[in-house]
């Protein structure tokens, strides 16, 4: 039983579909890639206001007396490896091995919080040498966007944790590979957002 | 009792009603823009002037594409209402490429010739650049030498030095006509504007800056002057008193100015720099040197780091690890919480004042009884010390005592 | 070493009872109305046994018409604080004029035009714009949700939240007196110690990760689950600029809320960002706050644009003229419209090179936008134009919305704006834009959309006194207000000496109680359609002739849309559907794939307006445990893979053989 409103003559094409087909990942991967620009406009605007601020020292320490770049080489080299490891786990992801999965996944956190622990020594040993985020508009500047991107490594290795619990319980299936993607895509972010860190705040820093 | 600017009451009191009549005519007139007392419409200096023809000329060329839009509105919206059965109804036109170009075109058009206008008359109107003319045909003479005038934006009054005459004024301003004059301005605590709209435009007071302004008065009288940007408590009543003088009166005032005899100097300047509102014109006949460039680099308190001075240990790369004292030279926009006065625009509990009271802040004038539910100035309460930022008082730093770890102060009390 | 003051300091932070203004007797009498009239509220809900009935369908649904429908309904309810102070400035300003000093002291008087300005943005024009893209435009997509069903109803009560927060600094402490973009350094610790910075601060913040979620969602929706046939180019205009506004939405906001952190980090911390001293910039906050506040103009005016276009095609009954200029139109003046934020401080004298390329970019923006309007009178050249209430709202616009253009332009002129910035001209010109074409925009949209949204049309003459009030009040009120500005007035300004301002004002006075009268049309409107909804009862699901696929379906829909995800052949996929013929299928349902509701977004809303609050008073326990319930909260919830769930094909042919039926009676009772 169809009702027809088709004038006499017309050949009415096909309006309706009747076959319903599946919806693909329903745009998470498209959503995620879209908060990741947002993330980064928000790191944008740090450098951006590290860039107008970062030499006002106000009669204090610069980034030149204050930077070890020992240290920051060496936590740089953390942050890079936990992203091989990651790409790694993805593999075995790939793979569909569990174990070998969460095994790399593990690594990656310890990486990070390798990372971490650095990074809060760092400033711990500025903040006892008076070098705090008050002290001065470049201070306030390098710590609030080195410490905004630790914050983020931070949500990272909870998220991390997290996932692994989750495959732990229910294995690779397909939500927890799409999950696994974006902390993925996010893990990645971390470090090219950390690059810019190091060069400009860092490198560039200690240079003047 | 203290008036703002007496020199500018010139309006007699009429009766409500006459005023209203008053008003009500040139609003039915406005396309007209001829409202008797639209300063910005009828100025008195050449730049404005200049800056209000740029007004009209950019309206004009607006409405060569407006008027024709709202006639057509209403136009098609007659013609082809659904009643009307003589009106052709075509549903399918909805594309025309000489129609499409003509309607970009006709803007694009319009744009390029406002944007010529506005490349140019950016340029020649700078408020930084000095000015080559007094008026149409008449450039400045060779031997005129222009009033350098320094004006700083205090918390809700003006402060105009003129280091040319080593006096100064507050909230009342006087130049000679046809000279053309260089304003330096400043701030003391937070963004004003400078606006004189018989003058020229309107230029940002910002602390620790200076801005410049480049205008001239072509006309004698008394104008009225203000600041265009909120900053605070006693905001509305920021006006100052713009003398236009003939030279000779100019230096007459300038005369009585100094025979006022007051000095500013570094004290007095702290003194008037608190906030305070509808303050009376104050003269000051002699005024210590270089307070400007105190004033200018944050440092008229004694022992401060002037702006300048941090730059240029800045530009040669800080001042070492070992620069601790410096701290204590550049604290600046704590001195409000440090000597107890009241923010510009604290609120509770900061303010010491229940919230939204008709108590009045610190350093407002009174208010008339039918305001003062709470009590006129009535003594506030006496704030926490010891609440976070509660109205900070001894506590030196914005931050509450929780997450303050300035290593200076707090111990000390 | 505990002495009392400490205890209580612990517990309460700043927060003492000194904090409630109760012996200030307008905010006593607002106190007590709210009181009465939420406890009647709240009491008619328990009576009537509702509350389950709304947690379960309302509050936590994730169905996109409703969280259309509860931001349109927040954007009203905030509409009315917005309004009530604006109601009180003007009245301010008209009786505050020589010795007489109104009924306004300063410090009240700066938490009123901030408020206003703040919420008028944020959580009346901005939940507005949103309700209504959510609303229609996965129904003109022809799709059955939004990407992330839960994303939005979490964004939704994060908009609630905001502005719950918001509307708390009335009764609770005092609001921000730094204006409504917080021009810095006066919002710092040092020039506005106390709550009120505080709570405009995390009253955005909140809002914003709502705001910016939204933004996500929609593009991604848009991006996803257009239905098949359905090319870009052939998407109604309303979701081109849905798409332009979000994307817009998803690059500013995250400016925002850095800025915004910034500046808290400024007052709690006590760094040097925006700050006077130790090297800070305060023209770096105002380059900042305008790189996300020029833009979120657009992000409002561009769906009113799309509104608009929606509007003129249907009642004009034609195809809308010039569609791919006008996808064109839109995108430029996205683009362009990241390009000008600094023509909001030209007198900050960054130079006249800088200036003239600002002043010129602002300009370019008025090319594309001059095509449009071209492009609505163009569509109602030769059509058969209805006069709707919804389409006298756009006769309305044109004609305010030109004249707001040319003073922008004027505005766009260094020269020019050097003499008209920051006065009531400027003020007159953004209310003139900001009005004339998003709340007109928004408000054409309400009656165009609401049968879709509830099954009867508004009623028109109470609709037509609602647009007169409107039109007349706004010119009643913003003609004074232009001619103040070229007498010198300056915005914000709370007393004037000058006498010959007050005509003027009292006239404004006048007009804005004839906006209130159109505002009182409007709710008397929607009271008087529900009691006569059995005659404006819609069964066609299609009132207006519509043109798009939202009026293909019910009116109301059903909770999946679209029983067959629709195929599209053309723009104006329904118009099309109509005019060749089309066979709505009778039989055959299957089993509908829908999201779960859930609670989860209410209560991480609801923790962060804790957070929000316990930050403002330096309650620390309380922030500390509501973080970590934020964190607890959300990671539980990924914990739940149980997210969606089917509509049983029986329940599916229920619903449509009963439209089937309506749809008979529909034939019957027009023959």
């Amino acid at each position: 039983m169809h009702e027809r409103t088709a004038p006499p003559g017309a050949t009415a094409p096909v309006f309706y579909e009747h076959e319903e087909h599946a919806h693909g990942d329903g745009g998470t991967l498209i959503g995620f890639w879209i908060y990741l620009m947002g993330d980064s406009l928000i790191f944008a605007i740090l450098f951006a206001t590290y860039g107008v601020l970062g030499r006002n020292y106000a009669a204090g320490p610069s980034g030149a007396e204050l930077f070890d770049l020992r240290l920051v080489a060496v936590n740089t080299g953390l942050l890079l490896l936990s992203s091989i490891t990651y790409g790694f786990a993805m593999l075995e992801m790939d793979k569909a091995r569990i174990d070998t999965t969460l095994r790399w996944l593990a690594v990656t956190g310890l990486f990070g919080a390798g990372f971490l622990a650095i990074e809060l020594f760092e400033f711990s040993h500025l903040i006892r040498e008076g070098a705090t985020p008050q002290r001065s508009a470049f201070l306030s500047a390098f710590f609030t966007l080195v410490g905004t991107h630790g914050l983020h490594v931070t949500f990272g290795i909870l998220w991390l944790v997290v996932l692994m619990l989750q495959v732990r319980q229910r294995g690779l299936i397909a939500e927890n590979q799409r999950r696994l993607l974006c902390l993925s895509m996010f893990w990645h972010f971390l470090d090219v957002v950390w690059i810019g860190v190091f060069t400009f705040v860092y490198l560039m820093g200690a240079m003047r | 009792m203290v008036l703002a600017h007496p020199p500018i009451a010139r309006r007699a009191r009429g009766s409500w009603l006459r005023r209203t009549r008053r008003g009500l005519v040139p609003l039915a007139a406005m396309g007209l823009l001829t409202g008797c007392n639209m300063v910005v419409l009828n100025p008195s200096g050449d730049i404005a002037v200049q800056q209000r023809n740029l007004l009209i000329a950019s309206t004009a060329l607006m409405l060569i594409v407006i008027v024709p839009v709202i006639a057509l509105t209403f136009l098609y919206a007659w013609r082809y209402r659904a009643s009307n059965a003589k009106a052709i109804y075509d549903p399918d036109w909805h594309h025309s490429t000489q129609l499409e170009v003509v309607i970009w075109t006709i803007p694009l058009l319009i744009i390029i010739a406002l944007g010529a206008m506005t490349w140019i008359s950016t340029h020649t109107l700078d408020p930084f650049r000095p000015l080559s003319r007094l008026a149409p045909n008449k450039p400045v003479p060779a031997d005129v030498k222009p009033l350098t005038v320094q004006v700083v934006a205090l918390d809700w009054k003006w402060l105009f030095l003129y280091p040319e005459h080593g006096v100064a004024s507050l909230n009342e301003m006087a130049a000679p006509v046809d000279v053309p004059i260089s304003f330096k301005i400043t701030s003391s605590s937070v963004w004003n504007t400078f606006y004189v709209p018989a003058l020229a435009g309107m230029v940002y007071a910002m602390p620790g800056m200076q801005t410049q302004l480049h205008a001239v008065m072509n006309k004698a009288g008394d104008f009225r002057g203000q600041s265009a940007h909120y900053s605070g408590s006693g905001f509305s009543r920021m006006n100052f008193g713009f003398r236009s003088l003939s030279p000779q009166d100019f230096d007459a005032w300038v005369a009585k100015t100094k025979a006022s005899g007051t000095r500013l100097d570094r004290d007095a300047y702290l003194k008037i720099e608190k906030p305070s509102e509808a303050v009376p014109v104050q003269f000051f006949g002699t005024v210590e040197n270089g307070l400007f460039d105190a004033i200018l680099g944050l440092c008229v308190e004694p022992g401060q780091m002037c702006v300048a001075e941090m730059h240029h240990l800045d530009r040669s790369g800080g001042a070492g690890e070992a620069s601790e004292a410096n701290r204590e030279r550049l604290e600046y926009d704590s001195r409000r919480g440090r000597s107890g006065d009241e923010s510009p625009a604290a609120t509770f509990p900061a303010s010491g004042r229940p919230p939204q009271g008709s108590v009045q802040p610190e350093g407002m004038m009174p208010r008339d009884q039918e305001l003062s539910r709470g009590g006129v100035n009535a003594p506030k309460s006496e704030p926490d010390q010891g609440q976070g930022n509660a109205r900070p008082g001894a506590e030196r730093g914005p931050a509450p005592a929780q997450l303050n770890n300035r290593p200076s102060d707090r111990h000390q009390h | 070493m505990f002495s009392n003051l400490d205890l209580r300091q612990l517990i309460f932070g700043r927060l003492t009872l000194e904090a409630i203004p109760y012996h200030e007797p307008i905010l006593l009498g607002t106190f007590i109305a709210v009181a009465i009239g939420g406890a009647a509220l709240l009491g008619a809900v328990t009576w009537y046994g509702k509350w389950g009935y709304l947690w379960r369908e309302w509050f936590t649904s994730v169905d996109h018409k409703k969280i259309g429908i509860m931001y349109v309904v927040l954007a009203i309810v905030m509409l009315l604080r917005g309004f009530a102070d604006a109601v009180m400035m003007i009245t301010q300003k008209a009786l505050s004029v020589g010795a007489s000093e109104g009924y306004l002291p300063p410090h009240h008087y700066d938490q009123v035009f901030t408020a206003h300005g703040m919420i008028m943005i944020f959580f009346m024009a901005m939940p507005f714009v949103t309700g209504l893209m959510n609303y229609v435009m996965p129904l003109q997509i022809g799709a059955r949700d939004v990407a992330f069903p839960f994303l939005n109803n979490f964004s939704f009560w994060m908009t609630a939240g905001g502005a719950a927060l918001t509307m708390l600094s009335l009764f609770v402490g005092e609001f921000s007196r730094a204006t409504w973009l917080a021009y810095a350094p006066l919002s710092g610790a040092a020039y506005s110690p106390g709550v009120g910075v505080d709570y405009y601060i995390w009253g955005l913040q909140i809002a914003g990760v709502g705001t910016t979620l939204s933004g996500i969602n929609l593009i991604a929706t848009i991006a996803k689950m257009r239905a098949p046939g359905m090319s870009l180019m052939k998407m109604p205009v309303f979701c081109w600029t849905t798409l332009a506004s979000n994307a817009l939405i998803v690059t500013i906001f995250p400016v925002l809320t850095a800025t915004l952190a910034l500046l808290s980090l400024d007052r709690y911390v006590g760094t040097h960002f925006f700050t006077n001293d130790f090297g800070g910039n305060t023209m770096l906050y105002m380059n900042l706050i305008w790189i996300w506040g020029h833009p979120e103009v657009y992000v409002l005016v561009l769906p009113a644009f799309g509104i608009y276009s929606e509007v003129t095609s249907t009642f004009c009954s034609k195809r809308l003229f010039g569609y791919t200029s006008m996808v064109y139109a839109t995108m430029v003046i996205a683009v362009v419209s990241w390009l000008v934020w600094l023509h909001h401080f030209f007198t900050m004298g960054a130079g006249p090179t800088v200036n003239a390329f600002f002043g010129i970019a602002s300009m370019i923006i008025s090319i594309p936008t001059g095509a449009k309007v071209f492009n609505w009178l163009f569509t109602m050249y030769r059509g058969q134009i209805r006069f709707d209430v919804p389409f006298i709202w756009v006769m309305g616009f044109i004609p305010t919305f030109v004249i707001g253009g040319l003073t922008g332009v004027l505005l766009a002129v260094p020269p020019a704006d050097f003499i008209v910035h920051n006065s009531l001209f400027l003020v007159a010109h953004f209310h003139n834009v900001i009005i004339g074409a998003v709340v007109f925009g928004v408000l054409a949209g309400l009656q165009y959309w609401f049968p879709k949204a509830f099954g009867y049309t508004l009623d028109p003459f109470w609709g037509k006194v609602s647009f007169w009030c409107w039109l007349i009040g706004f010119w009643v009120v913003f003609t004074p207000l232009y001619i103040l500005g070229l007498m010198g007035v300056t915005r914000r300004t709370q007393h004037f000496d000058d006498p010959d301002v007050q005509p003027y004002l009292t006239v404004a006075a006048i007009g804005v109680f004839i906006i209130m009268a159109g505002i009182l049309a409007l709710l008397v409107q929607l009271v008087v359609s529900y009691f006569r909804r059995e005659q404006l009862r819609d069964r066609t699901g299609d009132p207006w002739g519509g043109r798009t696929l939202e009026w293909s379906t019910s009116s109301p829909p059903p909770p999946y849309n679209f029983a067959y995800t629709p195929i599209i052949h053309d723009l104006d996929a329904w118009w099309d559907m109509k005019k060749r013929g089309h066979d709505r299928p009778l039989e055959g349902f299957r089993p509908i794939h829908m999201p779960k509701n859930t609670g989860t977004g209410v209560i991480l809303a609801g923790l962060s307006t804790v957070l929000g609050f316990a930050m403002i008073w330096y309650i620390w326990w309380l922030a500390a445990l509501s973080s970590a319930g934020l964190i607890a909260t959300a990671v539980i919830h990924t914990f739940n893979y149980n997210r969606d769930f089917y509509i049983p094909a029986e329940d599916v042919t229920r619903l449509e053989r009963e439209r089937t039926a309506q749809l008979t009676r529909g034939v019957g009772a027009d023959a």
